[in-house]
């Protein structure tokens, strides 16, 4: 009975946001995927791109997955392939964020005709579907990381810019910032210090919800082949490049799809359970 | 307490003869001394709107034809020689620098282009020859023929389970369905198109074909095994997004206190539920269907890519393999007005079923609509 107690302070997984059942599942998958991915370079038994065995080789020994379409350690590439989809995602999703932070604080606070122009400019970049947008521009100006990163920033920004705007418009109204003004204090003083505080919350639970979104399109991009260039390691490009031998050698493709859908999913929990417990300290 | 109050007529009070009602008679109770306002013609308020709206479309329009033509005509990169790639000999690059008008200044490049773009000539395909125009046409009808399959499911079954969730609020099976909901919102829709491949075409059953090789002669409906696949992974995808949208509205709407007087009125359950709450629960699902073209236009060419099926995505996907300046131009641009249009239909289906919105001198949706809208809706 000493759980139910309550002097006895509860572990720490049943406080704070982990108390979420599925932002707990969801935190388990992150990290092992993130630990895969981090560690993984280090621990694989083969060079990611030399040739160990036959075209689609059947598992066998260490190389307990099989072949690619190469002959390349299905195993091996497992393990390496996983640092582009991570720095990728995370830094679209935090360039994004810092830029249409900055801009719908602006708008929001300014209102009027520079708040209905910023906003007429977000229903013109939301007019391109997401992938297409950055298919548009990484089939014209080729395939570096960087460029694929701010392509991605780019389709993202005008809904951080939407989100902040409005939280902005909400809170500019209060009276904290009339009386700052009151007291004589700078627009930007007011806004970075003032206004921006109330506005990070949902920004950063919009965060994770961006982070979901990278991955899916990131992974998508590669696996259309735009994304990393081969011989590089990929889980996208990996599953590209041997969806031929799909009959042959299924787990050359499921691998990389089933760790895709646990970081993709492992997101998606944290996202929502983080969106939830901010949705409850609201509230109170 | 009664005595306090100061009342018409007291219990002690000869009762007062109040006139008989008459509606015909001109001037009741002296209240009707308002000259009648002649019954003249009046525009609907919102037709301003609509025109306002119009305008800003045909804008947006504008300028996403000028950031498509920047990205593949005037970027630094010479599109000539991308498109002949790095073996082009110097002559043949310079042809066709003169065949795509590269040799002029870029804004007479952009009105030459633009001006035959509005008219629905987006020049040859360099790849095949034809015109740029009939392969986005051709490729289009595929594409419209699966999505408009995929939104009638979707739509109806979403709301079905919407309601029915929203009904049965916290039980087993809302939590259930919701748990399920959240594992196909997170997976990318490439993963679901080869997780049903590997069930039901190559490894578990062989069922269905992994390829939608489409008979081009016939339309797609007349070839419906090759439609199962794409269909259920798009409506999987799609699912998440529309059910949490409409059971979000309806719980939102049973908890309205219209709600509240008509259980009071005693109305019965069912009615209450399809009459009152459906209605007014169904206004959001509109701008939810519009945000659901683009998610589909977007997700819908990775998963035409898997399947091979000949939509429009597939037809960009090789596009842009081949550097078809052309029929890139013509399928981002098309795609992009789609949307413009398609929400601007949404937003004008929304003020025509709001009576607020319909009858108000400037219908304003409320800002911010689409927005969180976008931030329910999943990625590709």
């Amino acid at each position: 009975m000493s759980s139910r107690d309550p002097f006895v302070r509860k572990p720490f997984w049943r406080r704070g946001p982990l108390r979420d059942r599925q932002l707990r599942i969801g935190f388990v998958f992150l990290l092992a995927v993130l630990i895969f991915a981090l560690a993984g370079p280090s621990l694989a038994p083969h060079p990611y791109d030399a040739l160990v065995g036959p075209p689609y080789g059947a598992p066998e020994g260490a190389a307990w997955l099989g072949y690619d379409y190469l002959g390349r350690d299905v195993w091996s590439r497992l393990l390496t392939g996983g640092r582009s989809i991570l720095w990728m995602s995370i830094a679209a999703s935090l360039i994004a964020l810092a830029f249409g932070t900055l801009i719908g604080l602006f708008a929001g606070f300014a209102k009027g005709r520079v708040d209905q122009t910023v906003v007429w400019g977000t229903d013109v970049i939301l007019a391109f579907p997401d992938l297409i947008l950055v298919l548009l521009v990484v089939s014209m100006l080729g395939r570096e990381p960087w460029l694929i990163v701010i392509t991605v920033a780019i389709a993202f920004v005008p809904g951080v810019i939407r989100l902040a705007r409005s939280v902005t418009l909400g809170i500019a109204g209060q009276e904290f910032v009339d009386a700052a003004r009151m007291m004589g204090y700078s627009r930007r003083h007011i806004l970075l210090v003032e206004i921006m505080p109330n506005v990070l919350t949902p920004l950063l639970v919009h965060l994770g919800v961006m982070l979901t979104w990278a991955i899916a399109m990131l992974s998508g991009l590669s696996f259309l082949g735009y994304g990393v260039a081969p011989p590089a390691a990929d889980w996208g490009l990996m599953i590209n490049e041997n969806r031929a031998g799909l009959m042959i050698q299924p787990w050359t493709v499921l691998a990389p799809v089933a760790l895709i859908a646990i970081f993709a999913l492992g997101t998606n929990l944290v996202a929502e359970g983080a969106g939830r417990y901010n949705a409850r300290i609201e509230e109170r | 307490m009664a005595t306090s109050m100061p009342t018409l007529a007291g219990p002690g009070a000869p009762p007062v003869a109040l006139p008989e009602h008459d509606p015909k008679a001109a001037n009741f109770c002296g209240l009707h001394d308002v000259p009648e306002e002649p019954a003249r013609f009046a525009l609907p308020g919102w037709l301003p709107w609509l025109g306002g709206r119009l305008i800003a479309g045909v804008a947006t329009i504008f300028v996403i034809s000028l950031i498509v033509f920047v990205a593949t005509q005037a970027l630094p990169s010479d599109p000539a020689r991308v498109a002949l790639g790095p073996e082009a000999t110097e002559e043949s690059v310079l042809t066709l620098q003169r065949q795509l008008g590269l040799d002029r200044p870029l804004p007479v490049q952009f009105a030459a282009w633009a001006g035959k773009a509005a008219l629905g000539d987006f020049g040859t395909s360099l790849d095949s020859g034809v015109t740029a125009g009939s392969i986005v046409s051709d490729r289009l009808a595929n594409s419209l023929a699966l999505m408009a399959l995929v939104l009638l499911i979707a739509v109806s079954f979403s709301f079905l389970l919407g309601v029915s969730l929203a009904r049965r609020r916290d039980g087993r099976f809302d939590r259930v369905a919701m748990t399920t909901l959240i594992l196909f919102k997170a997976l990318p829709g490439f993963t679901i198109a080869i997780g049903l491949i590997l069930l039901f075409s190559t490894t578990v059953f062989h069922l269905l074909p992994a390829v939608s090789l489409l008979d081009p002669e016939r339309s797609p409906f007349a070839q419906p095994i090759y439609l199962i696949l794409p269909a259920v992974t798009l409506v999987l995808t799609l699912l998440p997004f529309l059910t949490r949208l409409i059971r979000a509205s309806m719980i939102e709407t049973l908890e309205a206190e219209f709600i509240t007087a008509a259980r009071l009125r005693g109305i019965p359950d069912r009615r209450i539920i399809w009459r009152h709450a459906v209605p007014n629960a169904l206004i959001p699902t509109i701008q939810g269907i519009a945000m659901s073209v683009r998610m589909l236009l977007g997700g819908a060419l990775i998963v035409e890519v898997v399947f091979s099926y000949p939509g429009i995505g597939n037809a960009l996907n090789a596009a842009i393999e081949m550097r078809d300046i052309p029929v890139i131009q013509a399928i981002t641009l098309t795609t992009a007005a789609g949307v413009v249009l398609t929400n601007l239909l949404a937003d004008l289906a929304t003020v025509l079923v709001t009576p607020r919105l319909r009858t108000a001198r400037n219908p304003r949706l409320r800002a911010g609509t689409r927005a969180r809208l976008k931030l329910s809706a999943g990625g590709v």
